[in-house]
């Protein structure tokens, strides 16, 4: 299958306007089940709010927050796919950009001495764009994600060692909650990354935080430790916008990643209760758009 | 819990009459401001003609559209998506916002931090709570874009935005030493050896 460039570029336009504007489905019945289980009077007022706003952004063709983020694209090449990735590579660019003039969007975007905003939502290594592959035959996917800054402020990283346990790992996780506090937008995905290196453990924070809800680890002590977390973090009280209550997190998310001996990486990376993607798949069928 | 209507702007006892729990819907007028406006004004000496005395804050960086100057967009922009970001990065700009430009009250989300509940109680001012990540509602309340000022930060410009019934918000820390926040952490933090150990992590 050959990956028509222009149509990349289209698309990656259309996906960082759609993820503004449509929460996925799985957002929405996290926020419905949050909105069952929560004993909090303030607490059920501010999810009303929210679920009120995404009402109105659909109503109103709006953006559901007014943080356009930093654009992310994840990129999965399946097989017998014929693409010039360079070029791949700087459509996603111009559809990003196009975008935000097009929309037209806020620009987040700075030089991070200087903090020059060029108005595109581009700039050195922005939009970050990953690029992975998977033996699906003749499919594309793109992913995007515009990551808000409250959230993303909220990322830490610890390079326990082996001797501290897992016990490191659930304490670690627990206090990040707390220092976030109503900083991260709470209700959050709490994204935890485990092992690999110290750069591959954020990264797999990042997944985990971005991941769909309902999915769960491939890991199954990953997936464990995710039920157990998921559970904790609703008895600390922080709750919607750190301002008390049950729902402080739609879930703990966990992926992870072999280590060294001597290590044990954690990593965590938060995603605001507007947890925004979309998706598009250039299939030989033709092109659609999803979550 | 009291609700409050306040046109702007108000008065320091219109501002310690209220009270944390207490809710309010502004009307009139209300300023944009963030991280790159209160660093230049603050840090980097600039002035701006704008009048804030008695007025309300709001910490945002809005998305907008370049138009003609028009009575309908005065200051030459369209409101397309107005909301609020995290207020915890522009704590320190609290007290000279207050003392220099006579701000009364500042509207965000997350919470502010002790040294503004100080400025709160000394100088009469309060924190009101809005949702964020609500901003296609918010945009709602928002009638037009009337001024804009140090516009080589946009979008982190000086706005003063015309608005109706911007509300309803939660008094979250006022000018008593009533702060929510402080409540809530201290609470959290009072449960964390609890939820440990049903992690059974060894204390």
């Amino acid at each position: 299958m050959n990956i028509d460039l222009l149509a990349v570029e289209e698309a990656a336009k259309m996906l960082y306007i759609r993820a503004l504007k449509m929460l996925p489905p799985d957002i929405k019945d996290g926020l419905g089940r949050l909105q069952q289980a929560e004993t909090g009077a303030t607490a059920q007022s501010i999810l009303g709010t929210m679920v009120r706003n995404i009402a109105v952004a659909e109503e109103t063709d709006n953006l559901l927050c007014q943080d356009t983020g930093i654009p992310i694209y994840n990129i999965t090449i399946g097989r017998d796919v014929q693409v010039d990735g360079f070029e791949l590579q700087q459509a996603i660019r111009r559809g990003c950009a196009r975008a935000t003039r097009e929309h037209p969007l806020r620009s987040s975007v700075v030089h991070p001495l200087t903090r020059r905003n060029e108005h595109t939502s581009c700039g050195i290594g922005v939009p970050v764009i990953h690029i992975g592959f998977d033996e699906t035959p003749e499919t594309l996917t793109l992913e995007m994600i515009p990551k808000g800054s409250g959230s993303e402020n909220g990322s830490f990283l610890r390079m326990a060692i082996p001797a501290e346990g897992v016990d490191a790992i659930k304490t670690f996780v627990i206090d990040c909650v707390l220092a976030a506090g109503g900083k991260t937008c709470p209700p959050t995905i709490v994204g935890v990354g485990l092992g690999g290196t110290s750069d591959l453990v954020v990264a797999l924070a990042k997944r985990a935080a971005t991941r769909a809800l309902g999915s769960r680890c491939a890991d199954p002590d990953g997936a464990a430790l995710e039920a157990e977390l998921s559970q904790a973090v609703n008895r600390l009280g922080v709750g919607p916008q750190g301002l008390g209550g049950d729902a402080t997190a739609f879930a703990v998310q966990v992926e992870l990643a072999a280590t060294h001996i001597t290590m044990n990486p954690i990593a965590v990376n938060m995603q605001c209760h507007s947890a925004r993607r979309a998706r598009a798949t250039f299939a030989p069928a033709g092109l659609s758009y999803g979550f | 819990m009291t609700h409050h209507v306040l046109d702007m702007p108000i008065d320091e006892a219109q501002v310690r009459a209220l009270r944390i729990n207490d809710t309010a819907t502004l009307r009139q007028t209300l300023f944009g401001i963030r991280d790159a406006t209160q660093i230049h004004l603050f840090d980097r000496g600039r002035r701006t003609a704008m009048d804030l005395k008695g007025h309300a804050v709001i910490h945002t960086a809005p998305n907008v559209r370049k138009v003609e100057r028009s009575t309908e967009h005065p200051a030459g922009y369209a409101p397309i998506c107005i909301g609020t970001t995290t207020s915890d990065r522009m704590e320190r700009f609290t007290q000279p916002l207050m003392e220099r430009e006579g701000v009364r009250l500042i509207i965000g989300k997350g919470g502010l931090r002790d040294g503004s509940s100080q400025a709160f109680a000394q100088l009469g001012g309060a924190y009101l709570a809005i949702v964020g990540g609500t901003a296609a509602l918010e945009t709602t309340w928002i009638e037009r874009i009337e001024e804009v000022d140090l516009d080589d930060l946009n979008p982190e410009s000086l706005w003063r935005f015309s608005i109706r019934d911007f509300g309803p918000l939660l008094v979250a820390m006022d000018s008593h030493g009533g702060s929510l926040y402080r409540t809530v952490q201290a609470d959290n933090a009072a449960r964390r050896a609890e939820v440990l150990a049903s992690l059974g992590v060894k204390a």
